[in-house]
């Protein structure tokens, strides 16, 4: 009787591969999807798919979808949906111009468009947590609450960027790095990085997975939980307001609608990469790879030689393949 | 039956229980006999139901309070006061003493209230060192996180503690694929590790088998011999009765009394407990003996006051 512990029966033993699999099933899974497509693509276009330009184009693309899905899955694994960040990308970019038209600074319109990122994430997570609507519904409303904004502030009025693009901030943010490799992509590294630390390495993170898996067990426990999630919104808003800003900065103008052509393939991205839409579970590294399968189809499509028709058809086959075989890797190993 | 007979059946002789070992008497001895735990008329209504009304009691060292009422008594409410969830909305609440002011739940912890809530207050899709570590993570000054150390913890915890012994579960296992027998030992250990001077059960019984609820049942014993005290919050009469010291009956948000186990047998409590439930108060006023005297064996205090 000396060796009783705690009140538990022993425990059934289980072999170790499926233990291993049980760990990274998520990650298994994103990782054969994206070989999946990424062999499919060099074989029906190897000279595409062979050389290094579609890749260098991919590394500007993708980053303005993939620097929203870093964070945005942060808010999917607690429990939590943003919608409204196309229209935080361009609601960041009105602070922009206003700033940089009031004070010639570029820096400064760029320190303002983080700002105005910022608090269209405050109010998103207020919004839902202090009033309680559901985050869906929540940001359905402040996607056109944004995006209205936007319109009445700019009275509709597209902005020229070309004087601005002389500013050090300029090639900080869509540069090119030893002139070959575009900035967007650098920032991309570097924020996968900062939001894996924040989700696997901070407390952000623990609060956000034990939010999103039990809500209730995080209010027993002590978890902040309305702190977690009003800082998930607002980090959601700042890389939303980040992306605006390089987008426009790309394309030397900013126009009022800008940021709702990302809207799907940034959901996309978060849900191929194996984040749980019930909360809970999420990696960045799903999100990265599925990212950049996302922002790969329509290249590869047209690479392939299959008409733009194609484009709907094969996102959706490629989005509904990825997450069935993330749920069937779950039923099987868990 | 005697009371010393009670005591000794009470009181099994192999309470060697690593878990409490390896946390020692953590618990300091209080001065001046003070109570760890005192509740002074708490009310409570959510939504104008009135759910608590004047519940006071008080927990001492090394005590177990068995709390007993029926669904909707008042006994979940008046726990997640304890804990920081709910705040009162009259009466205090006194640790060691010193009455605490907006309690939360990360107050209550660092004050050194475990819950054991059971699986339910375990995150499925999370490995075993995150749902240890929950709300209460080794984090340096900036809120990074000390994953290794987690890690390492959880391993010792798993090996000494919990049991747990097969290789192919280690800290990163996740929570899904636990026995309910596993997951218990989990939220135990998870409320012991950290030091708690009072520990609240919370339905452990709930689901067990008979031979874990004997374990467990032995484990709370544990818990008094190494100087902490607990709150055993139950249905089931016959399992509150075997290890609390007192026993206190919730009816509809009021004490209706509070019952040394030493004074009183289980027949005795059982007629309590069916004239509480359908009376709501228990009026054999010759037989209520007032509980803040020290529980034990039939004190001369008790004699001399009736």
């Amino acid at each position: 009787m000396n060796s009783v512990v705690a009140p538990v029966t022993p425990p059934r033993s289980r072999g170790a591969l499926t233990a291993f699999t049980t760990t990274w099933a998520s990650q298994i899974g994103i990782t054969v999807a994206f070989l999946g497509l990424w062999i499919a693509f060099i074989v029906l276009a190897p000279s595409t798919f062979l050389s290094d330009r579609i890749y260098l184009a991919f590394a500007q693309t993708v980053p303005y979808i993939a620097i929203v899905a870093l964070f945005l899955t942060m808010v999917v694994i607690a429990g939590d949906i943003d919608l409204s960040f196309p229209s935080e990308m361009a609601l960041g970019m009105v602070g922009f111009v206003f700033a940089w038209q009031a004070t010639g600074s570029v820096e400064l319109g760029v320190l303002a468009a983080l700002g105005v990122g910022a608090l269209a994430g405050l109010f998103n997570g207020l919004v839902v947590t202090y009033i309680g609507i559901p985050a869906l519904v929540a940001t359905i409303g402040s996607w056109y609450l944004f995006r209205g904004l936007t319109l009445v502030l700019v009275n509709g009025k597209s902005y020229a960027l070309v004087t601005a693009s002389n500013a050090p901030s300029y090639d900080l943010l869509v540069g090119k790095l030893g002139g070959v490799v575009p900035m967007e992509f650098v920032w991309l590294l570097v924020l996968a990085v900062v939001a894996w630390v924040l989700l696997n390495r901070h407390r952000l993170g623990q609060n956000a997975y034990v939010t999103g898996d039990n809500g209730l067990a995080a209010g027993l426990m002590g978890i902040p939980i309305r702190r977690t999630r009003i800082l998930l919104f607002v980090l959601t808003g700042v890389a939303a307001a980040l992306a605006g800003l390089m987008n426009s900065f790309q394309i030397v103008n900013f126009y009022p609608t800008m940021g709702d052509g990302f809207q799907l393939p940034t959901l996309a991205a978060v849900f191929v990469g194996g984040t749980s839409v019930f909360g809970g579970r999420g990696t960045i590294y799903g999100t990265f790879l599925g990212a950049f399968m996302i922002g790969a189809i329509q290249a590869g499509i047209v690479a392939v030689g299959l008409t733009d028709y194609y484009t709907n058809f094969i996102y959706g086959a490629v989005i509904l393949a990825a997450v069935a075989v993330h749920a069937l890797l779950r039923r099987r190993f868990e | 039956m005697p009371a010393g007979e009670r005591e000794s059946a009470r009181q099994p002789a192999q309470i060697a229980n690593p878990i409490v070992a390896a946390l020692e008497p953590t618990a300091a001895p209080l001065p001046g006999g003070e109570k760890r735990l005192e509740l002074r008329h708490i009310s409570k209504s959510f939504g104008g139901v009135r759910v608590l009304q004047d519940v006071s009691f008080d927990l001492g060292s090394s005590e177990v309070v068995g709390l007993l009422g029926d669904n909707g008594a008042g006994k979940s409410t008046l726990i997640k006061i304890i804990t920081g969830v709910h705040r009162p909305d009259e009466g205090e609440i006194l640790f060691g003493g010193r009455r605490v002011g907006g309690l939360t739940v990360q107050k209550a912890r660092a004050l050194g209230i475990e819950t054991v809530y059971q699986e339910r207050a375990l995150a499925d899709q999370l490995p075993l060192w995150r749902n240890i570590f929950m709300g209460r993570a080794v984090a340096g000054p900036l809120g990074f996180l000390n994953v290794g150390e987690m890690r390492r913890m959880t391993a010792e915890l798993m090996g000494e503690s919990m049991g747990f012994t097969s290789a192919v579960l280690t800290p990163d296992t996740v929570v899904k694929g636990l026995s309910g027998g596993e997951r218990q030992g989990l939220a135990i250990v998870r409320a012991l590790h950290f030091q708690a001077d009072v520990i609240i059960l919370d339905e452990p019984t709930m689901g067990l088998s008979l031979k874990e609820t004997e374990k467990l049942l032995r484990f709370v014993e544990g818990i008094r011999t190494a100087g902490k005290s607990a709150i055993f919050i139950d249905h089931n009469i016959f399992h509150v009765y075997s290890v609390a010291d007192r026993i206190i009956v919730l009816d509809r948000g009021r004490v209706a009394g509070q019952f040394p186990t030493s004074r009183y047998s289980l027949d005795e409590l059982l007629d309590i407990m069916r004239e509480v439930a359908l009376r709501g108060t228990f009026t054999e006023q010759e037989r209520y003996r007032p509980a803040d005297r020290p529980p034990g064996p039939a004190s001369q205090a008790g004699e001399e006051q009736e």
